[in-house]
């Protein structure tokens, strides 16, 4: 075999073991943002801020809430697109949202929408559920941008 | 359950098919590397390139399209970089294997070195079991939370499996004075602690997630020192002892060292606290440092742990007995410098064991830095995907279960590359994928399928009928 022959295969093989490598990065890179996409539940944020534990957002009243965020606990930085279904919270596996939280239950809450308006209700809940610093008892509107306090998890509804 | 096979209903679909033909074009580069490799080889070694030079290379390709397609119908939404990235890995130890066996037979007789002979050969059928073995459980378990319904078998199986090379006599399960193999007969034996790992990982992980309130509840009550009650601790703890002990009668300090941060690190998963890891980094310096006098005072068990350390110290003060093996391998090393001698044109046996724990060193001196770069990049990406699933993955068993098999994979490539680099003592353990052995490998491919499987898990999106 020939001395050139020699030396191509030798750095040719470190060549293809390195373009193995960043087609490997890259295949991993499409595959995050195409997973993003393909997720209906976790959406793809519509000009929200991304940032998990961000401040609360300004209310503005007369616009329709399209999100829900988790801002603080175990899963902050989660959003649910809202449609017309009730969305139910709690440790159960059956739950549109769930939370893994020490102190939830296992149907903890559940958000209803009404004529345009989400009302948040507690299902019985050990630890209640608070709507900013108020217990809440009977179905209760929520305001955009008004935390929801469930156990150490915190939830605010966006547009 | 998620086991329709999204292929077809999905529909076909341009980026559909054309992300299918990506995901085996990964696969079929590795298998052209491997082919490469081997090519190289024989160029080096007997000057020329025979016509059948590929069919280590297209025996793994096929075995490995197999299992490729077993998971595209079984887990369609598994990280589609597992395989491939593992598949190279396995292919290329395969490879070297083969070269070693060249270096060894005959220039006369290299010729007559068939694809299933030598080394090489029985890692090559070693990988069709292993293969085999992952398609199985791809197969049979589709929801990686039936793994939890044996939890306690699998606690049980996992001590037995440790505990029995302890307790079997000398000749049917020591080699090179450590105790961990099941003989049977003169060629075939296997290493039954590369599955209780498997089977321990679970169990913690079950049994964590059972404990994980209790725990957090407990530790809150001593306003801040972490420790949970010791009857909550108490199994996780009598299994973590009980395998240490044996361990230390087996002789294998890799394993122990491999099951204590198993162990630390499942619970600071369970947890979420650092102090666990402060606790187990202490426990373990300390134990180190504990052994190491012992070892220069009482000699006994821990001699040849204190030799282990004098020779990772300077292993050149006695290059010729004690030092030999890491010394030739760093030298090995050292010879390949960045780009290394080319494959086959270094002397890898002048390194005792270069098929097992010293077979990083022996690629080391014909790839050079730059190719045991790729292949730590290789390791971490692995691990990095086995972490990826275990964050995405909603459900508490499968996090504790995939972080835990990613982080043991890492740390059993740190474990042994560390030492064959010489950052820290020497301990036997096999490189995964690499190494000759087959327990090993069998037991690394069940992991990465698990690793598949919960991927799949974590990956399905909302609306399929997968877990999410």
């Amino acid at each position: 075999m020939p001395e050139i022959v020699l030396a191509a295969a030798r750095f040719g093989f470190l060549v293809l073991l390195w373009i193995f490598v960043f087609t490997v990065v890259g295949v991993i890179r499409r595959d995050m943002f195409a997973g993003s996409r393909a997720s209906r539940l976790v959406a793809t944020p519509r000009g929200v801020n991304v940032v998990a534990g961000a401040r609360p957002a300004k209310v503005k009243k007369g616009r329709a809430a399209h999100q829900l965020v988790v801002t603080a606990g175990a899963l902050a930085g989660t959003k649910i697109t809202l449609g017309e279904a009730p969305i139910t919270i709690g440790r159960a596996e059956d739950s549109t949202l769930v939370i893994t939280d020490d102190y939830a239950s296992a149907r903890h809450a559940r958000l209803v929408p009404r004529d345009g308006q989400w009302m948040l209700e507690d299902l019985g809940s050990t630890n209640g559920t608070y709507l900013d610093r108020t217990k809440v008892s009977g179905p209760t509107p929520v305001p955009l941008g008004v935390p929801i306090r469930i156990g150490r998890t915190s939830l605010e509804l966006r547009p | 359950m998620g086991a329709t096979p999204v292929i077809q209903t999905g529909g076909l679909s341009l980026p559909r098919v054309l992300s299918e033909i990506r995901r085996l074009w990964l696969l079929v580069l590795a298998m052209v590397l491997v082919g490469c490799y081997l090519a190289a080889v024989e160029a080096n070694m007997q000057g020329k390139i025979s016509p059948d030079f590929f069919f280590p290379a297209l025996v793994l390709g096929l075995v490995f399209l197999v299992l490729h397609v077993v998971a595209r119908i079984t887990a369609p939404w598994a990280d589609p970089v597992l395989i491939p990235t593992v598949a190279l890995l396995n292919g290329l130890g395969v490879a070297f294997l083969r070269r070693l066996d060249l270096a060894r037979a005959k220039p006369s007789e290299r010729s007559e070195l068939t694809v299933f002979m030598g080394l090489g050969g029985r890692q090559l059928m070693w990988t069709l079991i292993a293969v085999a073995g992952a398609s199985a459980l791809l197969w049979f378990i589709r929801d990686h939370r039936e793994i939890s319904k044996y939890a306690w078998t699998l606690g049980l199986a996992g001590i037995v499996l440790v505990m029995l090379p302890a307790v079997l006599p000398g000749s049917i399960s020591e080699v090179n004075g450590a105790k961990l193999w099941i003989k049977f007969g003169s060629v075939f034996a296997i290493q039954p602690g590369e599955f209780a790992k498997l089977a321990l990982l679970a169990f913690f992980a079950y049994y964590l997630v059972r404990k994980r309130e209790v725990l957090a509840l407990a530790s809150r009550r001593f306003m801040g020192i972490d420790f949970p009650r010791g009857r909550d601790l108490g199994p996780v703890l009598v299994v973590w002892a009980l395998s240490l002990m044996v361990l230390i009668f087996e002789k294998d300090l890799g394993t122990s060292l491999l099951y204590f941060g198993m162990f630390v690190v499942t619970l600071y998963i369970a947890t979420e606290r650092v102090s666990w890891l402060i606790i187990g980094l202490l426990l373990f310096f300390g134990g180190a440092t504990m052994a190491y006098v012992l070892a220069e005072t009482a000699g006994g068990p821990f001699a040849s742990f204190g030799t282990r350390v004098d020779v990772w110290l300077d292993p050149f003060a006695d290059p010729y007995k004690s030092g030999y093996q890491l010394s030739q391998g760093l030298l090995g090393l050292g010879t390949g410098g960045l780009f290394g001698q080319g494959a086959g044109a270094g002397n890898p046996l002048e390194v005792p064991e270069v098929h097992n724990d010293f077979i990083f060193a022996g690629m080391g001196e014909e790839i050079g830095l730059f190719g045991l770069t790729a292949l730590l990049v290789l390791y971490l990406l692995v691990v990095e995907r086995g972490l990826r699933a275990a964050l995405t993955v909603r459900d508490s068993f499968g996090k504790l279960l995939a972080g835990g098999l990613a982080f043991t994979l890492g740390l059993q490539v740190f474990v042994i590359i560390g030492g064959v680099t010489k950052l820290i003592p020497l301990t036997g353990q096999t490189t995964p994928f690499l190494s000759a052995g087959g327990s090993s490998l069998v037991a690394n491919w069940l992991l990465v399928a698990i690793l598949l499987r919960i991927s799949d898990a974590a990956r399905t999106p909302a609306g399929t009928g997968g877990a999410r």
